[in-house]
């Protein structure tokens, strides 16, 4: 056992990372949500209403799947799936958007606003407005509003407002941007639900303590499956909300490496990456201090992934701090190396995995080789492939 | 005495409101903003603040997102930036300069080295949009410790407590964001701008510049009358917007609105400063 981790202070720092590095409109609603976020984390009301949710309308505990016929065929560790691609809406982002959506009710708040990459977070996001009968906007860059257009129809279905981004690289970070601008502009009624441990403090915290759930449930799950702690997790990293939740019930468990996987594009040494921890410098970035994808001016430089959800140029600080006190290694896998773990899953489980958790399959393709038979990997299935089948198919020349 | 504070001080003896403009350097080219600087100090400005382009300004509008853009094309950076304050100060020792922008590109110097670059190119403020006092400290000190003031934002939402912290933390002026929004939006209400400054003055002894959201010489005079200065920004970068075949056509488009505003803002003036005493 290490010793106790409790990160971040009270001031949102994960060491030198996290912090609160916004315009000052942003500074008292950030101050109210962490008042009502530190209110509601201990009310038993709350935490009931919230287990409440995540068992009836999310679906949870999800199943930790062993892998057994992929397993064998590697020929090394035991692969379990962790399987957040099972809960409603898809992924792992609902854990989340169920949470912060309680937060909001309870502060008086009409009207949510959420930026998204792949489109998973806003279909969780515009998912839990629409059952509470709030006003949704979400921020989304044009080129993600192109290459992932069924996630789109389904906010829409879902009452929300989707605004195509068209400033600066029109992915990720640009809706990100114009989501902080609304929420400068509508700061009395607007709650912005933030959907990765980025941001100002306290969203990285808040954010991970709700994805939290994913990592008590695999603890729990692999201990009655198979007597033990696993030997590794492996999860996908974009800004990492995913990984984060994997992670942190295991932070203290000193046995179990924790292995996040950034998104290499064509290759980290081309520049054409999504890598800041295997590639980037630390820098500050949509409220936190992190490791990020700069130029030597400071100046943020375009990402690149096949993947929307990891095509984002920071990371969530507590990653950073996890790896400058080494303890979580951070690989990268390329866009090819994501497509084989793509197709490996899909024609080994019948599982077709989202092209972000895809780059997560496709390490543990490399890792589960080096190790023993009787060792156990846990991978993170963060999110199902349906909203890639029209980037897959264009790949391989097929109209849908 | 900072020049900042300087400046404040003789306007206020005189009765007068600073005029401050911002654009961004190195919109529409590098070398139009030196000229630009000098011709608005012609026009009659008292404070220039000058942004440094970032790629992710999350703060502004579309107009000064799109002046980044167009800076950031011709390759301007934060050490650029600090080039063209040098270039400036060759033929004025006299005007306040205030350098305007995010954090990023000053974490990427490095605090101590940025701060020594900009004490050599004699800037006198710098106000860093997301780097509130609690996480600026040690920036801050770096700076005054060579005599540059370090500037602070207020806001609509932002408490007394806060208003105080501010008051400790900045020096040189205030600046007041007269409305929740990013630059260049929509119209202030300038009753509200008259009941935030008196909380604000209950607070604070340092002067107070009022901007966002002023777009011609009537809100200016207004707005100037309720602080001690007012910011001038979109409404001048549209004026290059406007214009970008023809830089020259802007720069006296730019100049008149200033010179305008100036004209407005002095007329008042005199009669004010009685009754404010």
């Amino acid at each position: 056992m290490t010793e106790k981790y409790n990160m971040p202070d009270d001031r949102g720092h994960f060491g030198p990372y996290g912090g609160m590095f916004v315009a000052e409109t942003l500074i008292p609603p950030i101050q109210q949500l962490n008042a009502a976020y530190q209110q509601y984390l201990n009310d038993p009301e709350f935490i009931e209403e919230l287990d409440t949710d995540l068992k009836y309308y999310v679906g949870r505990p999800s199943p930790l799947y062993h892998a057994e016929r992929w397993s064998r065929e590697l020929g090394g560790a035991q692969i379990y799936l962790k399987r957040e691609d099972l809960n409603h809406t898809g992924s792992h982002k609902i854990n989340n958007t169920v949470g912060q959506a309680l937060l909001a009710k309870r502060m008086g708040k009409t009207r949510i606003i959420a930026e998204t990459g792949a489109g998973q977070h806003g279909v969780a996001t515009a998912t839990v407005a629409a059952r509470l009968g709030l006003e949704c906007v979400v921020y989304m860059g044009a080129v993600d509003v192109a290459r992932q257009s069924l996630n789109v129809y389904r906010m829409k279905l879902l009452g929300a407002t989707v605004v195509a981004v068209e400033s600066g690289s029109k992915t990720l970070k640009d809706a990100l941007n114009e989501a902080l601008r609304d929420w400068v502009t509508n700061v009395d009624n607007t709650f912005y639900i933030i959907g990765t441990v980025a941001g100002p403090h306290p969203y990285p915290a808040m954010v991970r303590d709700f994805q939290a759930i994913i990592g008590r449930e695999a603890k729990q799950q692999c201990i009655e499956a198979t007597g033990r702690l696993p030997d590794a997790l492996v999860a996908c990293v974009g800004g990492g909300s995913n990984a984060i939740g994997l992670f942190y019930p295991f932070i203290e468990d000193e046995s179990v490496k924790l292995i996040g996987v950034e998104a290499a594009g064509d290759g980290v040494a081309t520049g054409r990456h999504s890598a800041p921890l295997c590639a980037g410098r630390p820098g500050v970035l949509h409220g936190n201090r992190t490791y990020l994808m700069a130029d030597d001016d400071g100046e943020i430089i375009e990402t690149h992934s096949i993947s929307a959800g990891l095509d984002y140029p920071g990371v969530g600080p507590e990653h950073a701090w996890l790896k400058d006190t080494g303890r979580a290694t951070y690989v990268n896998i390329t866009d090819d190396e994501a497509l084989e773990g793509f197709y490996a899953l899909t024609r080994m489980e019948g599982i077709i995995p989202a092209l972000e958790s895809a780059h997560a399959m496709a390490y543990t393709m490399k890792l589960a080789p080096t190790m023993k038979k009787d060792e156990i990997i846990i991978v993170n299935l963060s999110g199902r492939g349906d909203k890639d089948m029209q980037t897959m198919a264009k790949r391989e020349g097929i109209e849908l | 005495m900072s020049r900042l504070a300087a400046k404040f001080e003789a306007l206020a003896e005189a009765g007068r409101k600073a005029l401050i403009p911002f654009i961004t350097a190195g919109d529409p080219s590098p070398n139009f903003t030196v000229p630009m600087m000098h011709a608005m100090v012609e026009a009659g400005v008292d404070i220039i603040e000058l942004g440094v382009p970032f790629s992710d300004p999350m703060a502004d509008g579309p107009v000064i997102q799109r002046a980044s853009e167009r800076a950031l094309a011709h390759k301007m950076s934060l050490r650029r930036v600090l080039t063209i304050a040098t270039e400036f100060r060759k033929t004025d020792q006299e005007t306040p300069l205030v350098i305007m922008g995010y954090l990023n590109p000053i974490e990427a110097m490095g605090y101590e080295d940025f701060a020594n670059a900009a004490q050599r190119a004699d800037i006198d403020g710098v106000l860093t949009v997301d780097l509130p006092p609690e996480e600026g400290q040690e920036c801050s000190d770096l700076l005054k410790a060579r005599g540059i003031d370090p500037i602070f934002l207020l806001a609509p939402n932002s408490s007394d407590e806060r208003i105080r912290k501010m008051d400790a933390a900045g020096s040189g002026y205030l600046y007041y964001v007269s409305l929740k929004g990013v630059t260049g939006a929509g119209h202030l209400n300038t009753s509200d701008v008259e009941t935030k400054l008196q909380q604000i003055r209950a607070n604070t002894r340092l002067p107070v510049a009022i901007g966002f959201g002023v777009k011609d010489a009537q809100t200016a005079n207004t707005v100037a009358d309720l602080g001690d200065g007012v910011v001038i920004g979109s409404a001048l970068i549209s004026k290059i917007e406007e214009n970008l075949e023809n830089p020259e056509l802007a720069k006296s488009e730019i100049c008149k609105l200033l010179a305008a505003m100036r004209q407005a803002m002095d007329s008042n003036q005199k009669s004010e400063h009685g009754e404010q005493q």
